[in-house]
This record gives structure tokens, sequence and C-alpha cells, in this order.
């Protein structure tokens, strides 16, 4: 097995929780990296929607927008804006609804919006884009996010987009009937919920990765499954698969004009 | 009814002073040279909305043209922050700006009720989240027939809109292709509106019977510009210049450098500098 870094681990792991009929709204970055891994090895028939209106593209390189020209030209149609979030998203048609951020709490509510308070923030952030939504309206919602403590935190600056609220039953009794985040994927670990707390809990820890280095790189007390798996190293298939992908998006963007 | 027109006497003629303008184009066909035009022309106290303010934005805000700011996502899309809207925001540079931050849901439906003439937009979202702390336009509404609540804002009705599209014929007929965005909503929302293109044509040739075309009657001012969406991209002309989102983060880091390099690529120059875009990338696109 090749030497591999621990970003690699979390898109690969990331890849594999997709499946080949899953329909999927994807973010840019980790999430698109993660989902054209899926569609390029064990996923072929996976649907990929942007929020740009691309619905069920194929990128060639990875996509430094969200609307790139290359998503346009290999998707199945195109929509509108008003349409993509009307229709096909509030109209519930999208599976799976993939994000990160910039700030996760221990119920995977998210926060992109700012670190420090609203009106004098220390970092102004680029705001929810399509997230608060995406959140609520997508059957379910996996979330990608390297681990450490200023982004794995007890308490959000901002709530930008909802996970599971307080734990508990708080996300239905806000009268939301999609289940949420249902697995948080890190370069350490998996995470699922728990299913009475809601808490974000360690179901799997990759190679080589200890219970403390997950701890470490979180600001709350990190809960452990009753039975916590390894995951599967990457195999050579999967790194090589990613490999090209991000070296193919490097030329790509790095082409003058 | 349309009129074709030079790109600064469309500025000058559409956008005042204090206005409330909406440049739109969803990553594809952003209209740069209309911006750069209307900082050329010193436009000032404009409140700008766009679902997601980007390199144009952020001219616009660092240039001190701008009051106020309606978006939904304000970041260099897969590089990383807007320097000069993050300046303006956390240290008040070149001078302080108001924000209404919404979602890109509630943005793209706000213009779709102004396209129809609604007062708000209704939809399912902003359920438990902290943007309605935060922005009293966002308010709840109940349905009359299932009792389901849902949110409720104020529709864009923007004094101006300005987009970017791929052709015109000489009646002032629009042709938009590829990434749509909301600018067919943004014009028909908007009180008065100017369109760039990349070229004005006889005839808008060949399409699809549901090409997505503004009539001549719902446009203000057409201006042929080449290029006119660089780093942007048009479909069928040139490609999104990536490079150039990735240079723009050093450029717009520190305040000097970014003045700079406005007075020389933008104060210094006219839309014509545009058509060099246009013709290096249509080879390159092939």
């Amino acid at each position: 097995m090749a030497d591999y870094k621990p970003n690699e681990m979390m898109t690969i792991a990331a890849a594999r929780a997709l499946k080949n009929d899953d329909i999927c709204f994807v973010g840019i970055g980790q999430p698109s990296a993660a989902c054209n891994l899926a569609r390029l090895t064990h996923a072929p028939g996976i649907t990929l929607i942007y929020e740009s209106g691309t619905l069920a593209t194929k990128p060639n390189v990875l996509p430094l927008s969200i609307g790139d020209g290359e998503l346009c030209e290999t998707a199945l149609t195109t929509v509108s804006v008003p349409e993509m979030f009307r229709y096909w998203l509030q109209g519930g048609r999208i599976k799976i609804g993939f994000l990160g951020g910039a700030q996760i709490d221990k119920y995977a509510n998210l926060n992109t919006t700012v670190v420090g308070s609203y009106d004098k923030p220390k970092v102004r952030l680029p705001g929810g884009g399509g997230a608060p939504e995406i959140a609520t309206s997508c059957g379910e919602i996996f979330i990608i996010m390297a681990q450490g403590k200023r982004s794995f935190v007890d308490k959000l600056d901002f709530v930008t987009s909802i996970g599971h609220v307080t734990g508990g039953d708080s996300r239905a009794r806000l009268g939301v009937k999609t289940k949420g985040p249902t697995k948080l994927i890190t370069d350490l670990a998996m995470f699922e919920p728990d299913p009475e707390t809601k808490e974000m809990t360690v179901v799997s820890i990759h190679p080589g990765v200890s219970r403390e280095q997950i701890q470490e790189n979180a600001g709350w007390k990190i809960a452990f499954a009753a039975q916590v798996a390894e995951t599967p190293p990457p195999t050579s298939r999967e790194l090589e698969v990613l490999r090209d992908l991000h070296a193919r998006t490097d030329r790509a963007h790095s082409e003058a004009a | 009814m349309a009129r074709i027109s030079s790109l600064a006497e469309a500025i000058q003629a559409a956008i005042r002073d204090g206005d409330t303008v909406a440049l739109e184009g969803f990553t594809h066909l952003i209209p740069h040279a209309a911006g750069h035009e209307i900082i050329r022309q010193g436009r000032k106290r404009l409140t700008l909305i766009r679902m997601t303010p980007d390199l144009i934005y952020d001219q616009l805000i660092g240039m001190g043209c701008v009051d106020k700011l309606i978006f939904s996502w304000g970041g260099n899309p897969g590089v990383g922050s807007l320097h000069r809207f993050r300046d303006a925001v956390e240290n008040g540079w070149p001078q302080k700006l108001e924000l209404e931050e919404h979602s890109h849901a509630a943005m793209a439906n706000a213009y779709e009720a102004g396209a129809a003439g609604l007062p708000c937009a209704i939809f399912r979202g902003y359920i438990g989240g902290d943007l309605p702390k935060v922005n009293a336009k966002i308010k709840r509404v109940t349905c009359p027939f299932t009792g389901e609540e849902l949110a409720a804002i104020p529709a864009h009705r923007p004094d101006v809109a300005v987009i970017h599209a791929q052709r015109a014929d000489r009646a002032g007929n629009v042709l938009i292709e590829g990434v749509l965005g909301v600018q067919k909503e943004a014009v028909l929302a908007a009180k008065r509106s100017v369109v760039t293109v990349e070229e004005i044509v006889d005839d808008l040739g060949e399409r699809s019977l549901n090409a997505v075309v503004l009539p001549h009657w719902t446009v203000g001012y057409v201006a042929e510009v080449p290029g006119g969406a660089f780093p942007s991209f048009a479909q069928g002309y040139y490609k999104r210049n990536n490079a150039f989102y990735k240079e723009w983060d050093a450029i717009a880091k520190e305040r000097d450098f970014f003045l700079a390099w406005m007075k020389t690529n933008v104060l210094e120059k006219g839309p014509e500098a545009f058509a060099r875009y246009a013709h290096k990338h249509r080879a390159a696109a092939e």
C-alpha cells in the first residue's frame, strides 16, 4: 500500500460513503473532490448537482467555482438558479447534501459567516451561500472537514446552517423533516450521530490515528461508539484516481490567459 | 425599448449616485467591464445587490462606491477571501459597509418575486440558524391552507440591473446561454437595465426553441463589449480565467497595491481593454 496524506484519506473515506444511485448537491472544495472521486471509481452513475444549476454534471477537472464552464458543458441540462433552489432543492429532489464549513460543533451545526461577533467580526467569512437551505431540504447531509481546535469548537460564533441543533429531537421540533448530518468525515475519523443524543460520535478511526489525536483536535469531549472500526486504508487505485484528478485540475487552473 | 449605445453612455444614463444596483452573473457572464465603467464614472453611495459578490464587487467596495451590500456569499470561489470586502466589514476601509445578508435560496426567490411583480418572496428556509437574528428583513408567514410556517423576505426591485450576455441583435433582443444564474429575473425585476454583450449581430442565429431571450422591450441599454466578462467567462466565447481569480488574492491583499492596480488597469483604461481577452480565449476555447 502506498503512502498517503491525512487529507487524501479524508477525501477517499468521504467518496466511499457515496453510492451509485445517489443524487448529491455538491459544495466546492473538499466535497467536490470526494463526489467526483466516487464518480470516477465505484459510483459512475452518481448524479452530481452544483448550485449554479448544472444537473448531472461529469467534470473532467474539478471546478474552481460552482459555475465553471466545465460543469455546464458536461451536464445533462442546466437550469436557472431560482429553479435550482425552488424545484430541485426545496422540492425535495436531492438525497444528499455535501457540505464543509469553517467551524462545526458536536451537533454538526456549521458556521461559515463570521469568527467573533457579527457586528464587529474578527474574521468576516464568505457567508452561508446555499448552505442554510441545503442543510434542511436535502434528505441527509454529509460533512467533510479537517479537524483542528479552531474549527471543531464547543460553541459556534454564528450558526449559519443547522445540524442537530441542540441534540435529541430539537431538529424535528423546529419542523424539519429531513435527517440532517448523518456522516462527518474528517482527516482523522468518521463520525455518525448517536441515535438518541444526536451528538456526532466516532464510529471509525483512520489507520495510524489515536483516540488522543482525535480528542486533541477538537474543542469538546469527543464521544466514541461502543464499537469503533478502523477505516480501511486507501487502495492504490483510489489514490491514483484522486491524484490524477488533482493533477489535471491544478494544470487546468494555472493555465494563463 | 432597448437602445444600442456605448458602455460609457449606458452607465451615465442608467445609474445615479445612491441607486440600488444589481450586477448579476452566477460565476458565468459577470459584467466586469460594466463594473469598471461604474468605478471610472465615480458613482457613490450605491446599494449593491448580488448573490455572490466576487472580484468586481471587491473592486467597487475597495474604490469607495458602495454604502450597502445585499448578498448571500462573499468570497473568491475556490481561492479564499475577498480582501477589500473583508477590510470594509472588519475595519471600515475605505468606508463603513452596511450588510443585508441572505442565503442563496432567499436571494434567488427575491429576484424571482421581483420579476413576477410580487412584494415579497415566500419559501421554505432560514430554519433554526442565526441569519434571521441579524437581518430584520427575514420574517415568517403562515400558509393559510396548511398552517406551515415559511420564510418571507422583500422582493428585489433594483433601480438598475447590469448583466453581460453572449449576443444581442440590432433591435436589442438579448440571448443568454449556459449557466443562467438570475440574470433574466434581475433585468425583469429592475426599473432600468444595462446589458453588455460579446457581439451585436444581425440575427441571433441558430438556437433552441426554448432559448433564454430577453426581448428588446424589456431591456434598457445594450453595449457591445467583447471580453466584457473577463476574468469570468462567456460560454461559447472564452473560458473562465481561473489563474486570474487566483492572482486577485495577491492584488487585493494590501490597500496601496490594490489602489495602484486599479489606477493602471481600470481608471486609466476603457472598455476596449477587454477585447484582448475575448480574442485570446476564443482560440483557447476551440
